[in-house]
């Protein structure tokens, strides 16, 4: 009894011990601290644990190459299991280390989060996902969405699937069905895509699959019955198998289905195998690169040493490179700044979002990171933070993803007007004024 | 020794219907109340403000409005989140769109409009009870999931149905930074908690009472089966209501419905049978206990394998809190079904005898 | 038509899925009066030890037939189970005897994040794949008759056959043998079973092992139609509808009930969805057992409640 009660004793001590201290750790003073924020846990980990261990290993590879400019750069892993209130509570307890920027890698928590960043002067960086109006950076100007949001994304898909009917007036007429993910995330194209429709005549259906999208049989029925020349997924997590698996099960072409690039994974067709065979999905520039640069400097100078975040055949699939681009564009972002502020020191938040701001990535800076073929260049502005809008379909043979088109870019005609409405919209609900371009030489 | 009831003798009745008739317990909420209010945010950090004790504070809040319904009245409900989500959404919107709307009046709609829903899906339980009516108020729990990701017009027609607050402020205190929020929870809390600790103590807490020992036996003796248990249901969903648009508005900034699940539903039970029914005092508790835990864990367990030179994964540590906290609730129940209010009143009586053993 | 029948029998499969998991809460609460709600906990535990098994069974003995893996992981996962139940009854339920309802509802909340935290610890949070060689293609019947024939999910009907056998199964051991009567005692009066010699711990164990085997069986199936990882718990609370309206003490009850929920959710959501843009099975399920709890209080099937002043 007395050593039950002396057991507690200590356990309540060092419980407030260590709850009073959290939060007040500083950074060591040579070294950039970088927060992870990542689900390894929950019914979206199979989709989280490739992207965080390729974030993680681009940032030991940054290490392992000298750091930037001699900063070597320090990090710490946060379990958010895809919650918002969870990701939230993440990011404050990892702020005060000396963040400068964070990937949230969820929509939700991308916008609790844009609400708190600019207080704390801390850059949000959405590689491919976030707010699609988000691009537009006189309005949002600590959101980052480099290299493609989802309206991109949607207009890549419309672009490939004119392509194969022969043009986009061939479309009048068709019937296109958006099987999307019933959260912003998957609300996320809607406008983009009714766009289209109004534009070239086809009909859009939308068919909700409620969170976390385990039963999908009803929605596959509905497919069945409307018979749409197109299924465009919008999901992530377990829902893409599942869609996957009922299109089969009712008997829906899969060269038909194109997925968004959070639903053309490994994880998603992988124990489907050959029955998703023919499955497309448009992808954010890179695919499954095995063969890249980048892939064999990791092996060389991660994995080789030991160092490796997680299991060696999962390096140079489609997350584990879309992990490691986000690391390297958050990175180029503190090279930008350290290039302008002084290089070889520790660069604040607001430096970093200046760097973020005039990312210039050319080809042989790409190609020179290990992102040939790979990548195109990426460069942002004031008032845009996208940077590009390079996409590319691949498709699933039953082994492995094989592009099967060339290089698109989302039509600036459409999506422009549209982010631009959105933000000013999002200006007026806030009460913000536009940034001047006087402000944006800061 | 300390704590003698001796010679403190009430002479009117008013003196001896006060919620605190001993000193010592007045004394104790009245240091309790200055810690609160003044000690904490002389020492505590921004860290500690943002992400513990604003969730606590809203949390206990709720926890108080779910203790009134399943410990007072004895209705198990598992649809908090969702009256949580309706009081949110519903100040939501009486703040953006009413042009100058003060943001407790936009509160106290939230909890008004939550008040109604809980009365709506109070219907089913003068009919159905026990797990059963816990299993159908699951329907008000998806229903409303349902409701705000369908329905644009209670997302203000946002394109992605995510919704925002910002520029926060009362009585023209601005809100924005965490001592403000911190305050202002406490406020509404502390307001709160009184009203509720009194109407417990009321006719209508003994009606809930009456009717969660023994609803045949209460309808007997005249008491009212509906009106008990639809003022129960109004009552607790208006004050998860309140702290629901507390959660949306001053911790969370941005929501979703995903923010107000099922699992939110759970937590807030949770929070309640480990604090112990039907006690105020418990729902604090139960809250507090709830909070802290995981970050607590997610600090102390890392330092824990370090010494043992293992390092964990944050998967992991994740798995490990999840079997922890499983594990913790199951030892509760077992070593004290009543909850931590079981356990704190044990204590006072110990203290009333203290020093003498009996 | 043919769409409306497509969809009905759709309905009836889903339904029968439904109540293989549903049929593990009414077998718990008939014998030892508690509510758990770990059972889809149980569900994916017993999936993921099946699946690994499955995975490992070839790799570390060197059996490569398909169908000797699946035996040899199915008994076991079932093994696993039972050491499951046998700890639960050991460390939970023996401790909590005589508790309120709620009390117990909570420890098997508990024992969810428990076994949610455990099974993830010991099996791996990825999704993996559970080969018991079910079709995976539709087959379409009555071409004549209906335009495009009326679609049959082969996987589902093989589910739903299986339920089926599973009930008559779990029927003929409560009717016939020794132990099932025990547990059929057990259920209507502790007190009285165990004044008669019934050893109310070993009933116990029994009890959730059975429930543990039923688990496994809906893991199984349910795993090999979605894959088996951390969302299958959910699983259990589309079950939960058919559990109340069922009654929560009757095992035809789940069956019927979970048919009934089953036809229910997919008409409204593919006759009724699109008019409200969609999305509507989940709460409709509950909602219509609402409806009818509204009309008896006590489920289709389930034992009158006599309060007693």
């Amino acid at each position: 009894m007395k050593l039950r009660k002396f057991v507690l004793a200590v356990a309540v001590v060092a419980a407030g011990a260590s709850v009073l201290t959290t939060g007040n750790a500083f950074a060591q003073a040579k070294e950039q601290f970088i927060p992870v924020l990542s689900y390894r846990t929950g019914p979206y980990a199979p989709n989280g644990v490739p992207w965080a261990n390729g974030y993680v290993d681009y940032l030991k590879l940054v290490n392992a190459r000298g750091g930037i400019n001699g900063v070597k750069l320090s990090f710490e892993e946060c379990e958010t299991g895809y919650d918002t209130a969870r990701s939230v509570e993440c990011y404050e307890r990892l702020k005060g280390k000396g963040a400068s920027f964070v990937q949230p890698l969820s929509t939700g928590a991308t916008f609790a989060i844009t609400e708190k960043a600019p207080a704390d002067k801390i850059s949000v960086v959405t590689v491919g996902y976030g707010r699609s109006e988000s691009a537009d950076g006189s309005v949002f100007k600590w959101n980052f969405p480099i290299a493609g949001t989802y309206w991109v994304a949607a207009d890549a898909i419309m672009q490939a699937i004119a392509k194969k009917e022969g043009g986009f007036d061939s479309l009048k007429g068709k019937k296109i069905s958006l099987v999307y993910h019933d959260s912003p995330f998957g609300k996320e194209p809607i406008p983009l895509l009714q766009e289209r429709a109004a534009m070239h005549g086809f009909a859009l259906t939308l068919l909700p699959v409620t969170a976390p999208g385990v039963e999908q049989k009803a929605t596959w029925l509905q497919v069945r019955q409307n018979k749409p020349d197109y299924v465009v997924l919008w999901g992530w997590g377990v829902m893409n198998s599942t869609a996957i698996k009922e299109a089969q099960a009712t008997g829906y072409p899969r060269e038909k289905m194109y997925g968004v690039w959070w639903a053309g994974a490994e994880p998603d067709v992988k124990d489907v195998a050959d029955g998703a065979k023919g499955y497309n999905a448009v992808t954010m520039q890179h695919g499954a690169e095995p063969q890249s640069k980048l892939v064999k400097d990791v092996m060389a100078m991660v994995h080789s040493k030991g160092q490796g975040t997680g299991p060696k055949d999962e390096v140079g699939q489609v997350l584990y490179m879309r992990g490691a681009m986000s690391a390297m564009l958050g990175v180029e972002g503190i090279r930008a700044a350290q290039d302008r502020f002084g290089k070889g020191k520790v660069m604040s938040g607001e430096q970093v979002r200046w760097g973020l701001e005039n990312l210039n990535l050319t080809q042989s800076k790409l190609d020179a990171l290990g992102f040939a073929g790979v990548m195109r260049p990426i460069s942002t502005s004031c008032m845009d933070h996208m940077g590009a809008s390079w996409a590319r379909i691949h498709t699933w043979d039953g082994k492995a993803w094989k592009f099967t088109s060339d290089w698109l870019q989302g039509d600036e005609q459409i999506i422009k007007p549209l982010v631009k409405a959105t933000a000013a919209k999002y200006a007026a609900d806030k009460k913000l004024t536009p940034r001047t371009p006087a402000d944006c030489q800061s | 020794m300390f704590y003698r009831e001796n010679g403190q003798f009430k002479t009117t009745y008013r003196a001896d219907q006060q919620i605190f008739p001993i000193a010592q317990d007045r004394l104790a909420l009245f240091i309790m109340l200055a810690i609160a209010f003044i000690a904490v945010p002389m020492v505590a950090s921004d860290y500690m403000f943002r992400a513990i004790l604003i969730p606590f504070l809203i949390f206990s809040l709720a926890a108080v409005g779910v203790n009134i319904l399943v410990g007072y009245c004895g209705q198990i409900s598992l649809g908090s989140g969702a009256f949580m989500a309706v009081g949110a959404y519903a100040a939501y919107n009486f703040f953006v769109r009413i042009e100058g709307m003060p943001l407790l009046i936009a509160l106290v709609m939230g909890g008004v409009c939550a008040m109604l829903f809980g009365i709506l899906f109070g219907l089913p339980s003068l009919r159905v009870k026990g797990l059963y009516l816990a299993v159908a108020t699951l329907a008000a729990q998806f229903f409303a999931d349902w409701m705000f990701l369908r329905i644009q017009w209670f997302t203000n027609y946002s394109p992605s149905g995510s919704v925002s607050v910002s520029n926060l402020q009362v009585f023209g205190f601005s809100l924005e930074s965490p001592l403000g929020k911190y305050m202002f929870c406490l406020a509404l809390l502390a307001v709160i908690a009184l009203l509720a600790k009194n109407l417990v103590r009321g006719a209508v807490g003994r009606e809930w009472m009456a009717i969660r020992d023994m609803d045949v036996a209460a309808a007997v003796i005249g008491i009212r089966p509906m009106y008990a248990k639809l003022s129960a249901f109004a009552v607790s969903s208006f004050i998860v209501g309140i702290a629901g648009a507390l959660w949306a508005f001053i911790y969370l900034g941005a929501w979703e419905p995903a923010a107000f699940s099922v699992d939110q539903s759970f937590r807030l039970l949770f929070m309640v049978i480990i604090g112990g029914m039907g006690s105020i005092m418990g729902s604090f508790f139960g809250a507090a206990f709830i909070v802290v835990l995981p970050i607590f864990l997610n600090q102390f367990l890392p330092a824990v394998a370090s010494l043992f030179g293992i390092e964990i994964s944050t998967a992991g540590i994740s798995h490990a809190e999840l079997m922890i906290f499983g594990g913790l609730i199951v030892w509760f129940l077992i070593v004290e079904p009543h909850g931590l209010a079981k356990l704190w009143s044990i204590a006072k009586q110990k203290l009333r005898l203290w020093p003498f053993p009996h | 038509m043919a769409f409306f029948l497509e969809t009905l029998l759709g309905g009836l499969m889903a339904g029968m899925l439904y109540s293989l998991v549903a049929l593990g809460f009414v077998l718990i609460f008939k014998a030892s009066g508690v509510f758990n709600f770990a059972q889809g906990a149980m569900v994916l535990f017993a999936a993921l030890a099946m699946a690994r098994f499955s995975e490992w069974v070839p790799l570390y003995l060197g059996i490569d037939s398909l169908f000797a893996a699946n035996a040899i992981a199915f008994v076991g996962a079932g093994m696993v189970m039972f050491c499951v139940a046998w700890v639960i009854e050991r460390l939970v339920l023996r401790h909590l005897v005589n508790q309120e309802g709620t009390t117990l509802l909570m420890a098997t909340l508990g024992i969810t994040y428990f076994m949610e935290g455990l099974g993830q610890t010991i099996f791996g949070s990825s999704i993996y794949k559970i080969d018991i060689g079910m079709p995976k293609d539709p087959v379409m019947l009555f071409e004549s008759t209906f335009e495009g024939g009326i679609m049959i999910n082969k996987e589902d009907f093989y589910a739903a056959i299986i339920a089926a056998a599973l009930v008559a199964l779990l029927s003929i051991f409560f009717q016939k043998t020794a132990t099932g009567r025990a547990l059929r005692a057990v259920a209507d009066d502790h007190q009285a079973a165990q004044s008669i010699g019934i050893p109310l711990n070993r009933i116990w164990v029994i009890v959730w092992c059975v429930a543990g085997v039923v688990a496994l069986v809906a893991g199984m199936i349910w795993g090999s139609k979605l894959g088996v990882q951390f969302s299958l718990t959910t699983v259990a609370l589309r079950a939960l509808p058919v559990v109340i309206l069922g009654g929560l003490t009757s095992v035809p009850g789940a069956i019927v009930g979970g048919l009934i929920i089953g036809v229910g959710e997919k008409l409204s959501e593919v006759f009724l969805g699109p008019f409200v843009g969609g999305g509507i099975e989940i709460w409709f399920a509950y909602v219509l057992a609402l409806g009818f709890l509204l009309i008896r209080p006590q489920g289709l099937f389930g034992e009158k409640i006599i309060d007693r002043v």
